[in-house]
């Protein structure tokens, strides 16, 4: 019993250490794609210098990011195989084919037009060498839709029908699997807080140079695109956020009350700031709480009631039989908290820094900077920030690269752990997904293998990172600035080394 | 035609996309060890494939993602049940994709041949695992009446899946010999042609003896006539070769590859997995599949996107058409960095033991360009020093 029960666990935390690596790189991937095709975009339009050696500068980072992103990717989809076999059988029909347009719609595009964008520089011309990275940045969204409404359908199962017979979900509606509220919901939040890692990232290293007063054109550039993205990004992550709440609300609630720490239903709802709880009593020790916040949160209004942790846990009994049907209650409880705590400290930071770094709205003609300075950083209209606190703030920007993807973990570990015992919601419990063919000494053995590999790979790429972040933007040659003007290059020179190799 | 069937036929052309495409991947990359003469030559083998490698990659995503919809059952018994075969081949794709992006973004030596090291094994591996495991997919395996895998890694290691792994492997590095001659200029091209002849005549014997196998346990018709047809391109290939017809013994070693799928796959048919233990365990078309609903969807959006990918994927080696040769890579880290970036004007840190691609910048890495940035282009220290 206690071995069955441990292959389980084991292959659980497989999936958390695997999945929570392979997402530090997916946010970061979507948002600079996209970005580094705006600023690509910008030179193209405007051909001013910044625009290119930014577009290259971030480029570069995105494409070691990238990789990390790729390879541990692939283990993702074999991964529902190996260690969930019993689940893959139960889902496949309905499961099965979002993660095959994944790879037929989404993977084909960006990883064909990833290779063009690289390669291409003086294979191209110019627009269409920008076209190749908008494409690729298109097929890491279309790729985020399939997967995320894949995991939403096991969130909440649509669109489907059990065969008696077989034992099986089957598919009745797929167009409903793709459109479902929870799908559209998490798309949205997800994409919202990808970007906030990619606005975090930017000003992050943006502030590292700046602070230093190095690469100041390009960086002030980056820096200002960087606190647009993280702002809009950081508003739309918390109204996505706020709207998906409230679809769980109705389709988990268990999953909301644990994150509250709400063990008895309550009309008005308070929501809790700080809680100690005591799982096995059903009650909490220590709570701080702000009254009527969570009936808001919850249904718009400061009154109605929010159906807590122990009320659930009877009416699923009556749904589902007897059992246990509360999640990780402290896990659900503060990892929603970190998940909030870090988003909108990074928002916080990116509001602050919009507006310290302003350039013209209610700033002194003295306090204004140009293009090639460094800006100041301005309190009110006439006085700046000291010198002190000005360091301060270039090192806390330079710290919020972190904190969205600190959240984005978090993020994850709340909505999966909360989930728990389901892996498919009201469906399929977790433990009957597991692989029964596979033994434990194999479980620990893929477990031991990837825990190891990831983290000397993350020490590898990390420090690779590093490396050309500090080297700054590389400096323009002619060729960078006259592409080629016909597909597959121009002949002037036949034995002419190529813009890029590996 | 049943639906089951017709996605019998896509999985199977999704699997020679995937060996036609990422077989001369991996033979590229079991050549950086035994075709390249020194460390330059290495980086022109690395960089016919450079482009393309990742989007060959995703016919193996495509593949298994289509198993999984369209055979829930056979993607899950498959998977668990090859359990430590597939972890390997799941290591070699991770560090063989880093190993592929991160080898030019440092300049030192022990850096860039550690990587080389892995290009090697992490291309020769899972050459020979994909052999062993289709040949064990061919062969049967003991599959339980709860559709799982009820054997043991020992099972999976049967002479027949042995041999079958050393086919393919030799067979890809003779397609990726076929294709760096195709691909390179210069006398690298001439002695990959040379490789090639030698590869081409050894994976003739071994695949003689194991299609004749595979015959002599499922003989039927059809995959006499693929089996005959394998042979004859591949002999074909190698005349082509001889001839110096290089693109034609490149699309002939395909014909090779995708006549060895298809005679596998007919072999296999109706059954996707059959059973050592009993018959009546096996998986077949029938009883792993999904529903017709799922699969009438899955037939409409792979009708549509399949060729737009083939569009778009053959513009991509249409524009990467040039023969690539020494004199085509960029110095790896030219001297002379950017002014104003830190530790700017590197000068030569030392000559490089067997190649003149050798680190001569130790610590800047962006600064005039290794990659992106292209400022190698145009520069005489680029032209094949």
């Amino acid at each position: 019993m206690e071995l069955a029960l441990a292959e389980e666990t084991l292959a659980r935390w497989q999936f958390g250490i695997t999945t929570v690596y392979h997402f530090l790189f997916v946010p970061l991937t979507i948002s600079l794609a996209t970005l580094v095709a705006l600023l690509q975009t910008a030179w193209v339009r405007t051909g001013k210098d910044v625009y290119l050696r930014a577009t290259k500068f971030w480029g570069k980072l995105f494409l070691i990011n990238i990789a990390m992103g790729v390879v541990t990717g692939i283990l993702q989809e074999f991964q529902f195989g190996m260690n969930w076999s019993d689940y893959s059988r139960f889902v496949g029909d309905i499961f099965g084919a979002p993660l095959a347009f994944e790879a037929l719609i989404a993977f084909f595009f960006e990883s064909t037009f990833i290779g063009l964008w690289i390669f291409g520089w003086d294979k191209l011309p110019k627009r269409i060498h920008l076209a190749t990275i908008w494409m690729v940045a298109i097929g890491t969204v279309l790729s985020a839709y399939f997967i995320l409404a894949a995991n939403s359908w096991m969130q909440h199962p649509v669109g489907y029908r059990i065969n008696e017979e077989s034992g099986r979900a089957e598919l009745t509606d797929f167009l409903q699997v793709l459109t479902q509220n929870t799908a559209v919901a998490q798309f949205a939040h997800t994409i919202t807080a990808a970007f906030l890692v990619g606005g975090a990232f930017m000003v992050g290293i943006a502030a590292y140079h700046l602070m230093r007063r190095r690469h100041v054109e390009v960086m002030r550039t980056s820096l200002r695109i960087g606190l647009i993205t993280l702002v809009a990004a950081g508003l739309l992550t918390a109204v996505s956020g706020d709207r998906l709440a409230k679809i769980m609300y109705e389709q988990q609630p268990m999953k909301m009350a644990a994150a509250e720490a709400l063990w008895d239903t309550e009309g008005p709802a308070p929501f809790s700031l700080f809680a100690i709880g005591d799982v096995d009593a059903g009650h909490n020790v220590v709570a701080v709480e702000v009254p009527g916040l969570l009936s808001f949160l919850a249904h718009d209004n400061f009154s109605d009631p929010v159906p807590g942790i122990n009320d659930t846990q009877a009416a699923m009994e009556a749904e589902y039989g007897p059992g246990d049907y509360r999640p990780n209650i402290p896990v659900a409880y503060w990892s929603f908290r970190w998940m909030i705590g870090f988003g909108m400290a990074s928002l916080t930071l990116g509001i602050a820094g919009l507006w310290l770094t302003r350039r013209r709205l209610w700033l002194s003609e003295r306090l204004r900077t140009g293009s090639e300075e460094v800006p100041r950083l301005a309190l009110t209209r006439d006085r700046e920030l000291g010198e002190g606190l000005t360091r301060w703030y270039w090192r806390l920007a330079f710290a919020t690269m972190a904190f969205p993807l600190i959240a984005n973990a978090w993020g994850w570990i709340f909505t999966e752990t909360g989930r728990q015992p389901w892996v498919v919601y009201g469906v399929l419990q977790t433990s009957a997904g597991v692989s029964p063919g596979v033994s434990q000494g194999e479980v620990i053995t893929s477990m031991t293998v990837y825990t190891l590999l990831y983290a000397v790979l993350a020490v590898v790429e990390i420090k690779l990172l590093a490396k050309y972040v500090k080297a700054g933007p590389p400096e323009l040659t002619d060729a960078d600035r006259n592409p080629p003007t016909r597909i597959g290059g121009d002949h002037r020179d036949p034995d002419k080394p190529m813009a890029f190799s590996y | 035609m049943e639906l089951t069937t017709v996605w019998f036929i896509l999985i199977a052309v999704l699997w020679t996309g995937y060996f036609f495409l990422e077989g001369f991947d991996f033979g590229i990359g079991v050549l950086t060890r035994t075709l390249a003469r020194d460390r330059r030559e290495r980086r022109v083998l690395i960089n016919t494939i450079g482009p393309v490698w990742d989007g060959n990659e995703v016919w193996l995503l495509t593949a298994a993602g289509a198993t999984f919809a369209a055979f829930p059952e056979w993607y899950a018994t498959l998977f668990s049940g090859f359990y430590l075969p597939l972890l390997l081949i799941l290591v070699c794709l991770i560090v063989r994709g880093v190993a592929f992006e991160y080898r030019s973004k440092r300049p030192e030596e022990r850096w860039q041949r550690t990587w080389e090291t892995a290009i090697f094994w992490t291309s020769l591996l899972p050459a020979f695992l994909w052999g062993v495991a289709f040949a064990n997919i061919v062969r049967g395996v003991p599959i339980d009446a709860d559709k799982e895998f009820a054997g043991t890694l020992l099972d999976l290691l049967t002479p027949y899946a042995l041999l079958g792994g050393a086919l393919t492997l030799t067979l890809f590095t003779f397609h990726g010999a076929v294709f760096a001659a195709l691909k390179t200029v210069g006398e690298i091209r001439d002695r990959a042609r040379r490789h090639a002849a030698v590869l081409g005549l050894v994976t003739a014997g071994l695949a003689v003896v194991f299609l004749a196998w595979t015959q002599a346990a499922h003989s039927d018709t059809a995959s006499l006539v693929t089996t005959v047809l394998a042979a004859v391109a591949l002999l074909a290939a190698l005349a082509a070769n001889h001839a110096a017809r290089e693109g034609w013994s490149f699309a002939l070693s395909g014909v090779t590859i995708a006549a060895a799928v298809a005679t596998l796959f007919l072999a296999l048919f109706p059954d996707v997995m059959p059973s050592t233990l009993d018959p009546a365990w096996s998986l077949t078309t029938e009883n792993a599949a999904a529903t017709d609903y799922t699969l009438t969807i899955m037939t409409w959006v792979a009708g549509f996107a399949t060729p737009v990918v083939l569009l778009y994927q053959s513009w991509t080696y249409w524009v990467f058409r040039k023969r690539i040769g020494v004199q085509h890579i960029a110095p790896d880290h030219p001297g002379g960095g950017a002014p104003g970036t830190p530790g700017g004007s590197g000068g030569d840190a030392g000559p490089d033991a067997d190649g003149p691609d050798g680190p001569d910048d130790p610590d800047v890495p962006g600064a005039s360009g290794d990659d992106l940035a292209g400022a190698g282009g145009g520069r005489p220290q680029g032209a094949g020093s």
